[in-house]
This record gives structure tokens, C-alpha cells and sequence, in this order.
């Protein structure tokens, strides 16, 4: 095929066209100058400050402030304040009506939530608006409910709050990682210091204003923005009484050095590489969706997304014929038109990264085969790929890509197809495709990973712990267990122990 | 004429067999006012990473035991323990200069602790486990599973018996298996505990019990790719944050030194485990 002939194909006419739908951009009130979020006020931070851009489009939105070591001391010395003398006073019930009207706030401003997000992050308008933040919302009012029932979360009676917590956040659910960690929080009684990602600090800006709107007591919730240092700053700060981490193996490897032996209660969501076992006899059409949702969801941009793909060696072929068809329809563009599956890689960085262990896939012999998509000038794009013939051994199919590219390999037996999907220092995630419930459940109990999808992939609800085994982290989040992760034992009662055969 | 006694020689117990440490060393175990009771096996790191091969070995069988099983065997040790009181409480009365009532006292209170961490093996995880109501068409369940391979320190200051058994009966409960740095000071009954572990019903490798030096070991043990989780407890005089940041390096569940003896809890048996939540679809009907 000539350049020409493909310039062509791309712009034939089909039933597959449709006319751009860009979701509006006018419920969007943003300001030029973003400060920190600290005792319930925007204050400028002392860094110097930088600048969120649509990586879909490279162009600017937004001045973010850059919080210092400074910035970072105010914002828990407000926490502190506001644990002593505010939120650990309040009844549960009241702690409950503040996350209960945080969550119908965000509810009424979801659409504004979902374009902030979209165009900072790059993920397309439809994952924003209808996964992430109702899902924002849904644990809101999932942990509300939580705050005056903490007798019931498992822990014995009076479970303790456990002070001020510092929160590191990753940029590939900004808003909805936000609710991740400071729902359950606030309903355990804690204050909190929350660091977003320097590249999607703005869904979180909105999210102070609502705090705003809720009246929620200064100094309970405080936001500070900036990068690596400033996450450092907070982790390390000695008046921090938890620390709570989501984002690469490598940094939680290093925050779990640098708390060892203060005291303070961690728990990291880190890395994963997920196998999805195809099995033969899989309800094949909502395979090929579930392959598709469980790893070119947000653009591949997830922990726990099926980036290793296991397939029963007899339906290898039509499992990847199945999928280059699928993919062929997925549209790649504008993050904020409607009809966009995949959106923009986040930053230039991870491009490069994306880039980088692709090229790293081909060069140690596997077979690589990328969707025929027109790639936009501007902005930061990857087109969906499959690498077939992954021997398990190859970086793509060992390390986190955290992008759309998927790793295609095969197994016969049950038994091997457990083995490789645990032959990995990761263990956050699994998916078993298979219509014998039997041989679900067996190969369940057999997986090294804290979430197992069984058909079906990349479901998240706020009544379901989530997290990793093994190196991908510990503590879980969601559920009565993430709840757990912000309280302590008030101490259990111990046995009755007998003394000389006597009670 | 007085019958001249037979001393035992004491070893190490590593995958269900009592080798010596395979550095050919041994120190001197004395009773607190300085009298020769025993040589004592020095494990060094080859023991030490012998021990561990020998635990991750033991894990598929033990965690893949029913919890009936698994609380019928720790049931058995306290059997076997309760049979042989006498030499336990010799031990611990020569070792720790203990009076026959305190050593009495020690044994009794380390059996009752086997027959109450027995009877977790069948009902942590319904404690500690969840189904969850998820909004929408989906079976959804959490439960607790075992970490695999936990490194323990046992307590050092006292109780040498109790402090081994408070940490490695919880970590048994759930299917994890051990590698234990006995009480340096008083280990004799650390390695007959082995022998009663080797005529219970707990399999080869469930147990690995090291006699010798927490401060030479632990660091080997702490830094090991294949241990899952590191239990300080008795790790207070040792460079024990050291320890920590070394077991960051593989993400290393670990847990603090405490003082005298941990108590029996849930909580002990529930933080050498993993959560696992599986959903399934449910299809419309």
C-alpha cells in the first residue's frame, strides 16, 4: 500500500464515521492560577509554580502552585490543628453528613469533574463521566455511611483514628484515587495532607471548592501540588501519623525504606502485570470485550490493568484475529468528543516509556501489530498494539508498560497457565475467562493476586477491597478493609488463660 | 555408683530433619549463673537460606490443607507437648533458672496457646473475610489468604519457650510456614519443641526452627527475595530498623518488636495474611 493509498483508507467513507461530538467545554470555570489548598484557603505555595497542559492537545490550562518543604510543614501543622482540635471531637454522625454532602456535591458538579479530568488527563470524556466519577461520588457515600459504625468494621469495639495522613496520589485517576484515599479518611476520624500528581492537579483543585461548598471544618482535608520533592517532604514529615502511597514499585520501595522504624502506619497500592487467562471454552464475545476493557481501558494507564493476556494455545488464533477486528474500530482522538475510546497518554514521559519497552518487545523477537489509526499532531498518542509470540521472559511481558500494549502468550493446561500467571514479582490483579464455574474457583484459589476478575475485567466498586500481594504493595483500599487501613485496634481481649488446670 | 548421664546434643531443625549448622559451629548454652548445660548449633546464612528453601517447599502443601486440618494438627502439638511437660519444664528451669511453678506456668500457658490458635484454623477467615455488595450483577467475595514464607525473630528477654510459640502458632494458622531464630540464651527448648514438631502431624518444612545469633541471621533473613513476611517481635536489641528497610527491598510484610511476649490475638494471625477478592459475573436470568 502506497502513503497515498492508506491516506485513503483511513478517510473512506463508512457506517464506522461519525461526526465529531466534543462534550462542552462552557460548564468549565477555570482560573488562571491555581494555589495550595491549606487550613481551608487557596494560599500561593513557595515554589515556583508550574503549569498543567491537555496532553491531548500540549496547550496550556492552567498555573498550578509549587508546594516547598514550607508548604508541605503549614499543611499538616492545619491537619494536626484540625485533628485536635475539630474532626477527632466530632460525633461519627456528624463526620458522616460532611463525606454524605461531599458526595451529592460531587454528584451536582460531575460533568464539570468529568471535562476537568478529561482534558488534563487525557482519558476520554466517556470513561471520566461515567466511571470515574460516579464512582468518585459512590465512595463518598459508601465510607459516610462507615463513620458512626467504626464498632462494626472488624476491629473490635472503639477502633482509633490514627492522626494526620499524608496521601501520594498517580495521575492516572486523579479524582477518583482523591476519593480513594481521603473518604475512608475522613470517616475513620483522620485528617489529611493529600499530594496529587503534578501532571493532573486540576480535578482536585475543583475538588477544594467543593470542600468549600461542604463546609467542611478548615484544615480537615489540605492539598498541596508539586512533584517528587514535594511528595518526599510530605511522607517524610515527622508529624504524619500514616502514610498512604498509590503509583510505581520504585517509589513505594523507596517511601517504605524511608518510613521504616517511625512508627507510621503504611499502605502502598504499587505495580502490577496482570495476567488474563483465556481459557478455550470462554463466552468468547465478552472475552474479546474484556480483553479489550482490561487493558486499553484508560488507555493502559491502570495498576491493575490485563496486560499480560494468557490464551488456552487451541483459540490462540481466533483470539487474536477477534482482537486486531475489535481494535480495528476503536477511535482514537480528542479526549472530550464522545465518541472516544482512547484518549491521550498522559505526558511526554510516559510516551517515551511506552515507546521505549515496545521497541524493546520487538527487538527481543515478538511480533508486533498496531491498530490503523490516524495519529493527531499535536498531544501524546499510542496506538492500540498486540505483541503475539511474547516468550515469558521478555521485558514486555516482566515489566509495567502502563500503556495500551498488549502481551499475547499461550498455555495448555490449567496448571501452566496459574504458573506463568504467577511467575512475576507482582501480584495486584488476575482474570480467569472460562463458562465452568468449577475450573473458575480452582484456578481462583491458585492465583497470587489480591483482585481476581472472573469474566470480567477492571470493575471497581467502593464495597470491594482492593490491592496487591507480593510486591505490588499492601493494604487494601475499599471495603471494610480499606477502612481498616485508617484505624487502629483499640486491643482485642485476650483468652482466659488457665493456671494449673484451673480457670 | 552414680549412673553417668547421657547429654543431648542439640540441633537445628530444618525441613522436617535436625542437621547440624552447615558452618560446623556451636556455642556454649549456660544456665544464667554460668554452669555448661549444651552445645548449641550457631546456624550461619547457608542454614538460614537452607531453611528458607525448605519453607517456600512446605507452602503448597500446608496452605493447600482444609482449616480442619490444619486446626487438628496444631491441636496434636499441644497433645505431644502436654506428654512431655517433664523435660520441658527441666529445660526451662535450667535454662532460665526458673522455679518449678514459673516453668510449670510457662509450659501450661504455651499449650493452651497451640489449643487456642488450633481452633482459629477453621473460622479466621470468616472473620477476616467479606462478601462484599457490589452495585451491580457480580458474585463478590474477599478472603484471607496466607503470605507464604515469614521470617521470624522469636522474643529474646524471657519465656523462651512461650515467646517461640506466641509467634510461630499464628503464622501457622492461616497455611504460612516459618523460619524462627530461636532465643539465643535459652534455646534448648526451642529444639526439643522441633522434636515434638517432627512426631506431630506438621509436615517437613512447616517449621524451621535456627539456633544462634538473631544478629547474624536476621539481616540474611530480612534481605531474603523468598520470605514474604518479617516478624521483629523479638528484635528490640537488634538493628532492627535496618531490618525493616532491608525487607522494603522485596516489599516485605513486617510487624515490630514487641516487649516480653505477644499476647494470643486474631490480629496476629490475620497480619501474615492477604486479602483476595474474586468477582464473578452473574448472568441474567
Amino acid at each position: 500500500m502506497t502513503e497515498n493509498d492508506k491516506a485513503l483508507s483511513v478517510k473512506a467513507p463508512s457506517f464506522l464515521d461519525y461526526a465529531p461530538a466534543p462534550e462542552s467545554t462552557s460548564v468549565l470555570h477555570l482560573k488562571k492560577h491555581y494555589g495550595l489548598f491549606i487550613d481551608g484557603e487557596f494560599v500561593d505555595g513557595r515554589g515556583d509554580a508550574f503549569t498543567t497542559i491537555s496532553p491531548a492537545t500540549e496547550k496550556e490550562i492552567a498555573s498550578i502552585s509549587n508546594a516547598n518543604s514550607a508548604d508541605v510543614d503549614s499543611a499538616v501543622a492545619a491537619a494536626r490543628k484540625a485533628y485536635d482540635r475539630t474532626w477527632s471531637k466530632l460525633s461519627g454522625a456528624d463526620r458522616g453528613k460532611y463525606l454524605f454532602r461531599i458526595a451529592r456535591l460531587v454528584q451536582e458538579r460531575a460533568r464539570e469533574l468529568a471535562v476537568a479530568e478529561s482534558l488534563d488527563n487525557g482519558k476520554p470524556i466517556k470513561e471520566s463521566r461515567d466511571v470515574d466519577v460516579p464512582l468518585v461520588a459512590a465512595w463518598f457515600f459508601y465510607y459516610a455511611g462507615w463513620a458512626d459504625k467504626l464498632d462494626y468494621a472488624g476491629l473490635g469495639p472503639n477502633p482509633q483514628s490514627l492522626g494526620v495522613a499524608a496521601q501520594v496520589i498517580p495521575w492516572n485517576f486523579p479524582l477518583l484515587m482523591l476519593a480513594w484515599k481521603i473518604a475512608p479518611a475522613l470517616a475513620a476520624g483522620n485528617t489529611v495532607v493529600i499530594k496529587p500528581a503534578e501532571t493532573t492537579p486540576l480535578s482536585a483543585m475543583i475538588f477544594a471548592e467543593i470542600l468549600q461548598q461542604a463546609d467542611l471544618p478548615k484544615g480537615v482535608v489540605n492539598i498541596v501540588t508539586g512533584a517528587g520533592d514535594t511528595g518526599h517532604a510530605l511522607v517524610n514529615h515527622p508529624d504524619v501519623n500514616k502514610v498512604a502511597f498509590t503509583g510505581s514499585t520504585g517509589v513505594g520501595r523507596a517511601i517504605a525504606k524511608s518510613v521504616a522504624g517511625t512508627g507510621k502506619k503504611v499502605t502502598l497500592e504499587l505495580g502490577g502485570k496482570a495476567a488474563n487467562i483465556v481459557f478455550d471454552d470462554a463466552p468468547m464475545d465478552q472475552a474479546i470485550e474484556g480483553i479489550v476493557n482490561g487493558i486499553f481501558f484508560n488507555q493502559g494507564h491502570v495498576c491493575c490493568a490485563g496486560s499480560r493476556l494468557l490464551v488456552q494455545e487451541n483459540v490462540h488464533d481466533e483470539v487474536v484475529d477477534r482482537l486486531k477486528a475489535r481494535l480495528s474500530t476503536l477511535r482514537m482522538g480528542d479526549p472530550l468528543d464522545k465518541n472516544t475510546d482512547i484518549g491521550a497518554i498522559n505526558s511526554k514521559a510516559q510516551l517515551d516509556r511506552i515507546r521505549e519497552l515496545s521497541d524493546i518487545g520487538e527487538a527481543e523477537g515478538s511480533e508486533r501489530w498496531t491498530a490503523d489509526c490516524p495519529i493527531p499532531e499535536n498531544g501524546f498518542w499510542f496506538a492500540p498494539t498486540i505483541f503475539t509470540n511474547v516468550s515469558t521472559s521478555s521485558r514486555i511481558a516482566r515489566e509495567e508498560v502502563f500503556g495500551p500494549v498488549l502481551s499475547v502468550l499461550t498455555f495448555r493446561t490449567p496448571a501452566e497457565a496459574i504458573a506463568k500467571s504467577n511467575n512475576t514479582p507482582y501480584g495486584l490483579s488476575a482474570g480467569i475467562w472460562s463458562e465452568k464455574g468449577s475450573r473458575v474457583l480452582a484456578v481462583a484459589d491458585k492465583l497470587r493476586a489480591g483482585v481476581i476478575w472472573a469474566n470480567t475485567f477492571n470493575r471497581f466498586d467502593p464495597a470491594s477491597p482492593f490491592g496487591g500481594y507480593k510486591e505490588s504493595g499492601y493494604g487494601r483500599e475499599g471495603g471494610r478493609h480499606g477502612l481498616a487501613s485508617y484505624l487502629e485496634s483499640a486491643g482485642w481481649a485476650a483468652p482466659a488463660v488457665t493456671k494449673g488446670g484451673k480457670k | 555408683m552414680t549412673r553417668l548421664t547421657v547429654p543431648k546434643t542439640y540441633k537445628l531443625y530444618i525441613g522436617g530433619k535436625f542437621p547440624r549448622s552447615e558452618s560446623g559451629r556451636t556455642y556454649e548454652v549456660t544456665t544464667k549463673k554460668g554452669a555448661f548445660l549444651a552445645n548449641a548449633a550457631l546456624a550461619s546464612r547457608k542454614d538460614a537460606r537452607d531453611a528458607v528453601v525448605a519453607a517456600r517447599a512446605a507452602v503448597s502443601g500446608w496452605s493447600g490443607a482444609t482449616g480442619y486440618n490444619r486446626g487438628q494438627v496444631l491441636y496434636r502439638i499441644a497433645e505431644l507437648l502436654e506428654g512431655r511437660r517433664e523435660q520441658f519444664i527441666d529445660e526451662l528451669m535450667a535454662t532460665e533458672s526458673l522455679s518449678k511453678s514459673a516453668a510449670t506456668a510457662q509450659l501450661d500457658t504455651a499449650i493452651d496457646a497451640w489449643v487456642w490458635y488450633a481452633g482459629w484454623a477453621d473460622k479466621y477467615v470468616q472473620v477476616a473475610g467479606n462478601g462484599n455488595p457490589v452495585s451491580g450483577p457480580y458474585f463478590n467475595l474477599s478472603t484471607p489468604e496466607p503470605s507464604g514464607v515469614i521470617a521470624i525473630v522469636a522474643p529474646q528477654d524471657s519465656s523462651s519457650l512461650l515467646g517461640l510459640v506466641s509467634v510461630i502458632a499464628p503464622a501457622l494458622v492461616s497455611g504460612n510456614t516459618v523460619v524462627v531464630v530461636a532465643h539465643q540464651n535459652a534455646p534448648l527448648s526451642a529444639i526439643s519443641l522441633s522434636e515434638v514438631l517432627a512426631t506431630s502431624d506438621v509436615p517437613g518444612g512447616v517449621v524451621n526452627i535456627l539456633t544462634g545469633s538473631p544478629a547474624e541471621i536476621a539481616p540474611w533473613l530480612a534481605s531474603h527475595a523468598d520470605v514474604n513476611g518479617l516478624d521483629l517481635a523479638g528484635a528490640e536489641q537488634l538493628e532492627w530498623v535496618d531490618l525493616q528497610i532491608a525487607a522494603a527491598d522485596t516489599l516485605k510484610r513486617v510487624s515490630g518488636p514487641v516487649v516480653g511476649v505477644p499476647a494470643p490475638s486474631i490480629e496476629r494471625v490475620v497480619q501474615w495474611t492477604e486479602t483476595k477478592t474474586v468477582w464473578h459475573t452473574k448472568s441474567l436470568i
